[in-house]
């Protein structure tokens, strides 16, 4: 098995190397604790892969454009071989981007990869957040990596943003225009803060080199220093795993980092990269040529941000303009700020405290390196889905006219229904989820307690039929049971057995409202008494008594499998 | 399927069905008038206006009125002009079979002899319009780049930047203009067919006009990027990111984590 | 089978179940299941065959990028849509062999050849020891002893006040001319000004108010717009959209002796987030945003109809001049575009 050998040339100067190197850093003690830490598998344990692997190409695709990118708003007119524009005034940025995708080899192709992977991480920011949440892995002692998480994600919003804008096309100039609108309707401040960000008024020359500085300097710098942090503390904590047999809350289970996930991790950077490289190469992404350089006054149908931007876009589409008050002789646009600032803090904000919440709810202060399955966790698992089903309301609002034209319908029908789904949907969504979950928790239950069924009927001595149980293996009866039950806090009575009124009895009561509403309605594991009397039903049922039953349950093989 | 049954018992149902009975009628008439029309001059004329006067009869007067005066449930076509027949008949959108938010291109009713007398008839009502000649839309001699700008400033923002379509309100749309003919587009600018705006010679210029027919027919090829994945813009982009592409790394990932055998 | 010295029987072993009532709290974990060895691992000629697929993998990715050095030489770019479409495939297939080559293999290799055993690590509570802590408390105590800190309240102060101030040294710069001129004013007035002519956007041309047809729609510029000092910054706030209507259609007039003869001039800028109004359909004299679908009726002075607007598009006052060219009246009555905090001040 083993493909090197010491003595080759290779593995010498590597030795030696090695030992150049620890004698100036004493690197020796991080490769003896690192190079056999163990990582336990799964595929959604890849998914924050997906993420930093699309972050690189960002980097490499992007380090590549700023060769031949100008940032810069200067007028000059276009004399490329696009013969749509040709004598165009435009600006410099949108001419350069022209010449980078026509004119340099490989450069369509890179702003193709660069365009691809910014939607790919930050879908894949989003999936692996959804398995983090749904698996309750951001528990103790993990809660600060899920706020590096969440501030990555907005991190990651900023990035496309001032990315998207920065071609200075006519699509992205009315995205910029729509923000200039939403910050403008911020009470007192709105018109200075626009001044803040366009350097006077909208559009002006300084949003270009501004957002090409916060794109590619400021928010990737921040995005580095936390990918690091957030990483660190993987490895510090160790990855969280499935539970299963063999896995406890004290162990690791899983393959050493050298050489499987030095493999495993590296090869799959390259097939990131790989995949995006195979859309990019046959898939379009952002034609700025045919919008057209900026210019304030056409638009064209389609006007949407790109998918991660879409909810804003939605939100802003469904709110009825009724909102827009005005107090005395000042107007505060509720219309715009509903959606465009306050929608945004409800549903993301209660996530980003999503940890420290349930915690409070549990009470429970202990470290929790075995990840839940959703259904064990009825309450978040139907928040969790609740919070996306309302994204997915947002989205396909921000799409409904190209929901109208593919589908034949009428776009106010469209926005009428999706204002009432906005209300609905999410109650439904969360009703919905928590039952499948205890469903599945009373299936599991159910199967624990009296096998799989096996779909052969056998008929007894008496006429009656049965259909045959197969009962569970320890392995999979193990993953059906190994979960504690949470039960609501219980609290000490508002009186001390003096009668005297304890201090925070009031806050202990909010405490356990809250607790209630998270863990009151739940199914228990199967414990190993009910197991018990579940299996002494059994022998009973099929006890010497019955003398027809037990001969054709014995037949059946049953008894056989268990021993 | 409720809005059909709904619409059956429309009161309008009934002129529908005569509609599509002069449909048919008019559609045999055609088959059968066909082969004695081939060998006449396709120059209009008197007896062009004459045919066209009955072919109007047989299949328009009924909504638009003798004489195309116009009813209660369709307009007059006193000044449209050859230019607003020939593109609503020569794009199949007349005669309308079916009522709904507005009126579609549809297989086309008549051959373009037909089209031209029906159009002969109408233009003698009253001045209008003129069906464009040849070289008015030849795209080979507009100039895209002038073109873009006109078609940016004042038809993008229903038909998309490249003329993919577009969304109105109540159910009405733009259509997708790649495969729409250099005459159509040239009247539809003229006339002003149903929701779209009118763009007289004094707004967009005949040159100008051509200048936007030779820009949309760039459009729709081969794009230098790859597949055009519809020209919707952000949203089938990232709907492809999500189904292609975290698709296929999801896919991967599953594969690194199965254990092989 | 893992037989722990339990109270209790173990929980899956149940014929002794009836011998031994007292039942664990808890089911016991069952420990790692057997470990079963890959066919690789036990049959040679499997072995050499997955070895083989890596080094196909590898060789993949080297023809990749062969292919794609070969691309980027032999292929030109930059010559029509063609030539551009033909080097981003080729350079972009070759990329994404090269690529996915060494990706493939690499998870090839680890999957199918590497052991893969499962093996078992414990966890340390992450805590630190009590030692260890009482020492770290006692190290930071005599720092601060040493530092004096605790006796001296003023320094305490003074350290605090000097960091809070510093920054406003980079702040004060940055704010005061980060905004250009921070004269917000500039929102409320446009260029329009009385007898300007409107032009067509973008060629400039006057517009003759007898060429303003029933159905017809015209996107406007101010006259002279390119020789402003900023000429997409005056853009931005007075595009206008002209219409003529029947005259029978018109419901209300926004100004009273605004129009000219049924042509009505209004903002092209939506006042919910200044997106450009320009889907006009001439039937019902609807105007839509293609943004978020405000929907103005412009035949009753460009009320919001449906959507996310609530303010009508502002209406430019305009008549013609004595060669009956459309000329503004005057600037528009009120700020275009989106609200703000003091636009009626």
């Amino acid at each position: 098995m083993s493909t090197t050998n010491p003595t080759a040339p290779t593995g010498k100067a590597a030795a030696a190397t090695a030992d150049w190197l620890d004698q100036r850093t004493g690197v020796g003690v991080a490769v003896k604790g690192l190079a056999r830490k163990l990582f336990p598998e799964h595929w959604s344990f890849m998914l924050g892969e997906i993420a930093l692997y699309s972050f690189i190409t960002l980097l490499i695709s992007g380090t590549f454009l700023t060769m031949f990118f100008v940032p810069s708003a200067d007028e000059v007119t276009y004399t490329g071989p696009w013969t749509a524009l040709q004598g165009t005034t435009m600006s410099a940025a949108f001419a350069s981007t022209l010449k980078l995708s026509f004119e340099v080899r490989g450069g369509l192709l890179m702003r193709q990869v660069h365009h691809w992977a910014a939607l790919i991480f930050l879908a894949a920011i989003v999936t692996h957040m959804m398995r983090v949440f749904f698996t309750g892995a951001f528990r103790k002692p993990r809660e600060i990596n899920w706020v590096i998480g969440f501030v990555l994600l907005t991190l990651g919003l900023a990035a496309g943003f001032s990315g998207y804008s920065l071609p200075d096309d006519v699509l992205s100039g009315n995205g910029l225009r729509i923000t200039d609108g939403l910050i403008r309707g911020i009470p007192i401040i709105g018109t200075y803060l626009s001044y803040f960000v366009f350097g006077g008024q909208f559009p002006g020359t300084a949003i270009i080199p501004r957002l090409f500085t916060v794109h590619v300097l400021l928010v990737p710098g921040l995005i580095l220093a936390l990918v690091g942090l957030h990483l660190a503390l993987v490895f510090l904590q160790k990855h969280t795993q499935f539970p299963g047999s063999g896995r406890t809350n004290g162990n690791v289970v899983g393959y050493p980092l050298f050489p499987v996930y030095t493999a495993k991790a590296g090869g799959f950077f390259f097939v990131v990269f790989g995949v995006i490289a195979l859309m990019a190469a046959t898939m379009q992404i952002n034609p700025v040529w045919n919008y057209g350089p900026y210019d304030p006054a056409p638009v064209s149908a389609g006007a949407q941000p790109d998918w991660y931007m879409l909810f804003l876009e939605g939100a802003l589409r469904l709110m009825p303009g009724q909102a827009e008050v005005v107090f005395g002789s000042y107007t505060v646009p509720f219309n715009v700020l509903i959606p465009g600032l306050v929608v945004p803090l409800l549903l993301l904000g209660p996530l980003a405290v999503y940890p420290f919440v349930e915690a409070y709810a549990t009470g429970d202060k202990r470290e929790h390196h075995l990840l839940d399955r959703p259904r064990n966790a009825p309450f978040r698992t139907a928040y969790g889905m609740s919070i996306l089903a309302e994204f997915f309301v947002l989205v396909l609002a921000g799409s409904n006219d190209l929901i109208a034209t593919h589908f034949h319908l009428s776009l106010n029908d469209i926005t009428w229904t999706l204002r009432f789904a906005f209300f609905i949907v999410p109650g439904i969504v969360f009703v919905l989820t928590r039952r499948v979950c205890l469903a599945l928790q009373r299936k599991d239950r159910e199967v624990v307690l009296h096998g799989h069924e096996s779909g052969r009927i056998v008929r007894f001595a008496s006429g009656e039929y049965v259909e045959v149980h197969t009962p569970l293996d320890e392995h999979e009866r193990w993953i059906r049971v190994q979960h504690e039950p949470v039960r609501p806090i219980r609290i000490a009575p508002a009186e001390d057995s003096r009668g005297v009124r304890r201090p925070h009895y009031r806050s202990d009561v909010r405490r356990q409202r809250l607790s209630r509403l998270f863990f009151e309605t739940r199914v228990e594991p199967v414990t190993p008494a009910e197991y018990a009397a579940a299996q002494e039903h059994r022998a009973i049922a099929t006890g010497p008594g019955d003398a027809g039953h037990e001969q054709i349950v014995a037949g059946t093989g049953d008894h056989a499998s268990r021993s | 399927m409720k809005s059909l049954a709904v619409r059956r018992h429309d009161r309008r149902a009934p002129i529908v069905l005569l509609a599509l009975a002069l449909v048919a009628t008019g559609g045999l008439y055609a088959v059968l008038a066909a082969p004695s029309r081939a060998d006449a001059a396709p120059l209009p004329g008197q007896a062009d206006t004459t045919t066209g006067q009955k072919l109007f009869e047989a299949n328009c007067a009924t909504c638009h009125g003798m004489g195309a005066v116009g009813t209660a449930i369709a307009p007059s076509l006193v000044g449209v002009g050859a230019a607003a027949v020939d593109f609503q008949v020569g794009t199949g959108r007349m005669p309308m079979t079916v009522s709904g938010p507005q009126a579609q291109a549809k297989p086309v009713q008549f051959t373009q002899t037909q089209i031209s007398q029906l159009a002969a008839y109408v233009a003698s009502l009253g001045p209008g319009p003129q069906i464009p000649t040849a070289d008015m839309v030849d795209p080979s001699k507009g100039d895209p780049a002038t073109g873009m700008a006109v078609f940016r400033t004042n038809c993008a923002m229903c038909h998309n930047a490249v003329g993919a379509g577009g969304s109105l309100t109540e159910g009405k749309f733009a259509p997708n203009l790649w495969h729409t003919t250099p005459t159509h587009i040239y009247e539809a600018m003229l006339t002003g067919p149903q929701s779209m705006p009118v763009f007289n010679d004094a707004n967009i210029t005949p040159q100008e006009k051509r200048d936007v027919i030779a820009f949309i027919k760039q459009q729709g090829g081969t794009q230098p990027g790859g597949l055009d994945l519809g020209a919707l813009g952000p949203v089938s982009e990232g709907l492809w990111a999500w189904v292609v592409g975290l698709g296929l790394l999801i896919g991967a990932a599953v594969w690194i984590g199965a254990k092989s055998s | 089978m893992s037989q722990v010295d339990n109270h209790g029987g173990p929980a899956d072993n149940l014929p002794e179940l009836r011998t031994a009532p007292p039942v664990p709290e808890h089911f016991e974990n069952p420990g790692l299941p057997e470990h079963k060895p890959r066919l690789g691992d036990v049959d040679p000629r499997a072995d050499k065959r997955r070895e083989r697929i890596v080094l196909a993998l590898f060789a993949v990715s080297t023809l990749g990028t062969i292919g794609m050095l070969v691309a980027f030489f032999a292929l030109p770019t930059g010559r029509d849509v063609a030539t551009i479409h033909r080097s981003n495939l080729w350079l972009g297939l070759g990329l994404a062999a090269s690529l996915l080559g060494i990706g493939l293999a690499a998870i090839q290799w680890a999957k199918s050849i590497m052991s893969n055993e499962e093996r078992v690590e414990q966890r340390h509570p992450l805590q630190s020891a009590p030692q260890v802590r009482q020492a770290a408390v006692r190290n930071l105590a005599e720092g601060v002893k040493d530092s004096g800190i605790s006796r001296r309240g003023l320094l305490k102060t003074a350290v605090v006040g000097s960091l809070a101030l510093f920054p406003l040294t980079i702040a004060v710069p940055l704010i005061g001319d980060v905004g250009g001129s921070w004269d917000v004013s500039k929102f409320k007035h446009t260029m329009w000004r009385k007898g300007l002519r409107l032009t067509i956007d973008p060629s400039g041309r006057p517009i003759k108010a007898a060429d303003v047809t029933i159905g017809s729609v015209w996107h406007v510029i101010p006259d002279g717009i390119d020789k402003t000092p900023d000429p997409l910054e005056e853009k931005a706030k007075a595009i206008v959209l002209v219409v003529r209507l029947d005259p029978r259609d018109v419901k209300s007039e926004q100004i009273p002796g605004g129009s000219y003869q049924g042509i009505f001039a209004y903002s092209k800028i939506c006042t919910h987030v200044g997106c450009p109004v320009a889907l006009y359909e001439q039937q019902t004299h609807h105007l839509l945003c293609p943004c978020h679908q405000s929907t103005f009726d412009v035949a009753d002075g460009a009320r919001v109809i449906f959507g996310p607007a609530k303010r009508p598009l502002p209406q430019l006052p305009i008549t013609v001049d004595d060669q009956g060219y459309l000329v503004a009246k005057s600037d528009f009555t009120q700020p275009v575009g989106p609200s703000f905090w003091d636009r009626l001040r």
